[in-house]
């Protein structure tokens, strides 16, 4: 599978969809909404070695390479609702996309949605760790394929 | 600035309080900031800022060693600060306090000078379940590096200290209890007069952690007869980076120096050095001036409120909030209900939520409470919760706030609750 959005596309639809709501419940109702959606990964996913460093709340990240189609694959879950929600905006983005992509592509949405504090290095989320974590493994797979 | 305070006279003066508290004109997220996470720090009075911005423009010079003009007027200033600090604890002479820079120094002071000189192998150390970290690992470390004993009291079903156990475990092996006053996660108060009463019997010292009660009880090292107790500057308005060991001065003279440096010695040669008196024998190095001044002056501004009349006022807002807080399905509160056992710190977590998600929106509403183990995982292991909330409130909080707080964690609660 390979996503016919570019990652711009993405985040382009991500805004309008958000710009529909006007106070914060529903914009996190969305939000959570959207991380309750989110595939179950397996209880075997969920250990130590899959924990994404750096947040708070327990997020296992999970990735993978599709080589026929030279894609990433990610799948990732959380205990936290909001975070949940988070990745599934993650995931929709970066998802079935090429390394190369994620690794050249500058994020917005999440600036432009009014949840830009959730980048914050030091906030709980941890979502910008797990951005870090998606570039990381953009990055190894990337340099495996060109070898 | 606000007048000597009258009798309970906080509640009707609270708005007035808030003004020397530039910080509460904050907004967060566009909204009035809601500040509930003062066991972690309190905010700081606008006589607290400006002394030491004083400080810094008008006599900003080393202490101790200095002739001139400004030296002395800073030295005088810092001396001043530790008077205060021994009235304010009842303290027998000024001697007795030991400027460091947190709660946690302090008692690492004690740990590594006292402890490490006396504490054998097989010798038992008493410390709470409820101790922050800062008042564990030490001990935990001490006892590992002399196989000596580290024994831990429990909590009773309503979250107090187990003093049966306590007593069961005092024996002549003990050499040391180190134990909180107040506890940071469920604001449970240790009974530390009769803790102290019979770990003498036994012929142990003891150690208070006073750092949560100190703004919100009288604190009275005579009465108490503790051995040492210790806080930190930034819970009770004063600035980061300054903390209070007081020691009886029989056993501070018997310390050994915790770190070596300037300031701390009588003679220096070559082949040896000798030790100052107490409290200069354990202040190695140019000492924290201006937080010790800041200190002094939040200390004025606590005594001008009284520390009963805080007491009055907080026991009100808590009671209140916890009234309300029980009303919401699923909300379990890890702390005593009985107000008189309690102070101002209110722990909790409801059912099938995470704490992170509630802190995040209620975060976004403007209010600040802490997420977390509150640097008691011993104690959360043995709620068997991870993580717990904890409002804590203070005496420039209002009933407002605690409505507005209320009504925003029912309307929080809610959004996740669609999705139970
Ligand atoms: C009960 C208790 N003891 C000790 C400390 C440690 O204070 P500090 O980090 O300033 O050393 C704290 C504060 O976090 C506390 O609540």
């Amino acid at each position: 599978m390979i996503k016919l959005q570019s990652i711009d596309q993405i985040q382009d639809e991500i805004i309008e969809e958000f710009e529909e709501f006007s106070d914060w419940e529903e914009k996190y109702s969305y939000l959570i909404e959207q991380g309750v959606e989110l595939p179950k990964i397996d209880a075997n996913c969920k250990v130590k070695d899959n924990l994404v460093m750096g947040c708070q709340s327990q997020v296992w990240l999970i990735p993978d390479y599709d080589k026929k189609n030279q894609v990433m694959l990610f799948k990732a879950d959380s205990d936290s609702m909001i975070v949940k929600g988070l990745i599934s905006l993650l995931l929709r983005m970066y998802s079935e996309q090429k390394p190369e992509d994620i690794l050249s592509t500058e994020l917005y949405v999440f600036e432009q949605i009014g949840l830009k504090g959730h980048l914050s290095p030091s906030r709980a989320n941890g979502l910008s760790a797990m951005i870090r974590d998606i570039k990381k493994f953009s990055f190894a797979f990337n340099n495996n394929s060109n070898n | 600035m606000i007048k000597t305070m009258e009798k309970t006279d906080i509640k009707s003066s609270v708005n007035e309080i808030r003004k020397d508290f530039p910080i509460l004109n904050r907004k967060v997220n566009g909204r009035p900031l809601v500040y509930f996470d003062n066991a972690a720090t309190s905010q700081k009075p606008s006589s607290v800022i400006n002394e030491m911005r004083r400080y810094f423009e008008e006599y900003n010079a080393n202490v101790h060693r200095v002739g001139h003009a400004l030296g002395q007027e800073a030295s005088l200033a810092y001396e001043q600060a530790r008077e205060k600090i021994a009235l304010f604890m009842n303290a027998k002479s000024s001697k007795e306090i030991i400027f460091t820079a947190n709660a946690t120094e302090s008692v690492n002071l004690v740990a590594w000078t006292w402890g490490r000189d006396n504490i054998k192998e097989n010798d038992e150390i008493i410390v709470s379940i409820m101790e922050h970290h800062s008042n564990f690992i030490c001990w935990q470390q001490l006892a590992k590096e002399k196989k000596a004993i580290l024994k831990i009291v429990d909590i009773t079903d309503s979250y107090e200290l187990d003093m049966q156990q306590f007593e069961q475990m005092l024996s002549d092996k003990t050499k040391l209890v180190a134990i909180t006053s107040m506890s940071n996660v469920l604001g449970t108060i240790n009974p530390v007069k009769k803790i102290a009463e019979l770990t003498h019997k036994y012929g142990a010292k003891i150690l208070v952690d006073a750092s949560q009660s100190v703004v919100q009880m009288k604190t009275d090292v005579q009465d108490f007869d503790c051995d040492w107790l210790v806080f930190t500057g930034h819970k009770i308005c004063g600035p980061t980076g300054i903390g209070v060991l007081y020691g009886k001065y029989d056993i501070l003279k018997e310390m050994p120096p915790f770190m070596m440096g300037g300031g701390m010695i009588t003679t220096v040669s070559i082949a040896d050095s000798e030790w100052e008196m107490p409290p200069q024998r354990f202040e190695a190095g140019t000492p924290r001036i201006s937080e010790a001044i800041g200190l002094g002056i939040a200390i004025d501004y606590i005594n001008n409120l009284g520390v009963d009349n805080i007491r009055a006022y907080e026991e009100e807002l808590t009671s209140y909030m916890i009234k309300q807080l029980l009303e919401i399905e699923g909300l379990t509160i890890y702390g005593p209900l009985d107000m008189e056992k309690r102070g101002a710190t209110i722990a909790f977590s409801i059912k099938g939520i995470h704490p992170h998600d509630l802190g995040t929106l209620l975060d976004e509403l403007g209010i600040a409470i802490r997420i977390g183990h509150h640097c008691a995982m011993p104690l959360h292991q043995r709620l068997a919760v991870d993580k717990t909330m904890r409002a804590s409130l203070y005496f420039y909080n209002t009933f407002e706030e605690i409505d507005y707080f209320i009504q925003s964690l029912k309307k929080s609660v809610k959004i996740f609750q669609k999705f139970l």
